[in-house]
């Protein structure tokens, strides 16, 4: 894309820019109305702007959507959306159709920096954020968007890593002025990036998802690097500062691993770890990737595990695996393949 | 301590600045806190600036704390940071995190400026029964290596992926470890450095046999 994209702009960003160009101030809005509303595709389809206003804004910006490259679609219905960012890398999103509602999994990052040992994204390091134009493009370019009920930062990734374009593009997509859905519709997971998070939750009112996949400091280290730096102990003293209301949800990821951190001592460690906190707890099977050491719990071990921490006052589900066929379910998505190879490192 | 909200930032007064290479420096400052010797610090210019980490790269008992950081160009904290003269103003978190390297027999792998927190470990004094293993692209980019050789004798091994020099091993890191035939396998792994590096380095010591419960990582972000 050689000009600028307008789509991802938030309306302060369009006001400089019509000011930029002499426009009148209410253009903007406009604009904002074409874009997230209307999702036109050309600043020639803009038809209540002034024909000046087109040519002028043509010549320095484009609308800047992309269609999915491909998909592949699971048994199960998920499709799994390959999109290419505006340098020539790819991500992918999962579009999950369901009875009641139909989510769409986003991407943040191209890869990821947080190296954690069961995901697939992590193996293939980290290449770029992405600009709210490139998050947003996996929404307003997909071909089931008009049946979309619900988004989840759960992509490619680490949101919190990449906070202020996962920012901007929150309040596109909750502003009256965007595509004014409810921040309820909405779910961003962290690994516990603990600044980052603090900005998140006081600057959007999404839910949020928190990997935890173990409570102890130790076995937490050998899954999540990140556990060096932002403890899970300290991640919860956080979320103490902060009241969530009755609508605002927070949930804890848990990935099961067979003999690892689905005994009984997790589960007190689990409630200990989590008391005082207004939470649900998801179990998620883990989807084996190649050469890992880790092997997911079967399902009477997580049943188990649920109905203990139910039973301590925690709601508890079990998530349901989707697209696991077509390398599109938790902790599956990857572009790897199709980078290309960089011989230029220290190691 | 909740994570350094930025009303947390302590100001410290900057003792020096050295240039390790065209793009490396190593920032000494006030030490307001003690620390634990692998423990990192959130840094900014100004307190009201969203900090960024670093390993502390300096012993425990030393006068002064010390980083070592590269300079992004594209980054907003290490081009001005990598311009501070002693007297200027700082700000600092307290030191936090968890990679304390504490088990031995141990590895500790580092890559670039990732070998940092080993540096803080080792004028710590609690380098017993390690092997250090530090990869670089250039001979300059082993930064601290005569004290870390006095220091380590033969258990420091440097590996220079493009150029050759006698003390330096010609190569990757990662083909040492891949063709390696006595990895011990019960020792602990520390690894620090690049996220790609973590990952691939991981790959590797588990396909020859180290428990993944053996290996912990520190990763930049």
């Amino acid at each position: 894309m050689s000009k600028e994209a307008l789509y991802g702009k938030t309306l302060s960003e369009l006001k400089a820019c019509v000011k930029d160009l002499g426009l009148p101030a209410f253009t903007s809005k406009q604009i904002a109305d074409w874009l997230y509303k209307k999702h036109v595709t050309t600043i020639d389809d803009m038809t209540n702007l002034s024909k000046k206003a087109r040519i002028q804004l043509n010549e320095k910006y484009e609308v800047g959507l992309m269609p999915p490259q491909s998909f592949q679609e699971s048994v199960d219905g998920t499709k799994k959306y390959l999109y290419q960012t505006n340098n020539n890398q790819f991500i992918e999103a999962a579009y999950l159709p369901e009875e009641n509602r139909n989510t769409l999994c986003i991407s943040s990052q191209v890869g990821c920096k947080m190296g954690c040992l069961f995901c697939m994204t992590a193996r293939q390091g980290f290449q770029k954020n992405l600009t709210s134009n490139e998050i947003l493009n996996q929404i307003a370019s997909l071909p089931e968007r008009d049946t979309l009920t619900n988004v989840v930062y759960m992509g490619m990734g680490e949101p919190m890593d990449n906070i202020e374009n996962v920012l901007k593009s929150l309040e596109i997509i909750t502003a009256e002025w965007g595509y004014a859905w409810s921040p309820r519709r909405i779910n961003v997971s962290t690994i516990g990036v603990i600044p980052a998070m603090r900005r998140f939750i006081e600057e959007s009112e999404a839910h949020l998802a928190i990997s935890l996949h173990s409570p102890f400091n130790e076995e937490r280290k050998q899954l999540m690097p990140i556990e060096n730096v932002y403890t899970a102990e300290k991640l919860v003293e956080a979320l103490h500062d902060y009241d969530f209301g009755r609508q605002r949800r927070i949930s804890f990821e848990y990935i099961m691993f067979k003999g690892v951190n689905d005994s009984a001592q997790h589960v007190k460690g689990l409630l200990q770890l989590l008391n005082g906190i207004k939470c649900r707890i998801n179990l998620i099977h883990f989807h084996p990737i190649p050469n890992s050491p880790l092997e997911g719990s079967d399902y009477k071990t997580m049943e188990f595990f649920r109905d203990k921490l139910s039973q301590k006052g925690i709601t508890t589900t079990i998530r349901k695996s989707r697209g696991e066929d077509i390398y599109a379910a938790c902790g599956l998505l990857s572009t790897k393949k199709l980078l290309k190879e960089n011989s230029d490192t220290d190691y | 301590m909740n994570q350094h909200k930025t009303k947390e930032l302590k100001a410290v007064n900057v003792i020096s600045n050295e240039l390790l290479t065209d793009d490396v420096h190593y920032i000494s400052v006030d030490k307001p806190f003690d620390f634990k010797a692998g423990q990192v610090i959130a840094v900014a210019m100004q307190p009201t600036d969203e900090p960024r980490l670093y390993s502390i790269a300096s012993g425990i008992s030393k006068k002064h704390l010390s980083i070592l950081f590269d300079v992004k160009p594209e980054g907003e904290l290490t081009p001005p940071l990598s311009v501070v003269k002693p007297g200027d103003t700082i700000y600092i978190s307290e030191p936090f995190g968890k990679f304390l390297c504490l088990d031995s027999p141990a590895t500790w792998i580092a890559t670039g400026t990732g070998i940092a927190p080993f540096i803080s470990l080792v004028e710590s004094k609690q380098a017993n029964n390690v092997n250090l293993l530090h990869g670089a692209r250039t001979l300059d980019k082993f930064f601290f290596q005569d004290y870390l050789e006095e220091q380590l004798g033969n258990n420091y091994q440097r590996f220079c992926t493009t150029e050759a020099s006698e003390k330096t091993t010609e190569g990757r890191l990662t083909s040492y470890l891949k063709n390696s035939e006595n990895l011990p396998t019960n020792n602990k792994y520390y690894l620090c450095g690049s996220s790609q590096m973590v990952i691939d380095v991981r790959e590797i010591l588990i396909a020859k046999g180290v428990a993944f419960d053996n290996i912990i990582a520190e990763i930049y972000f």
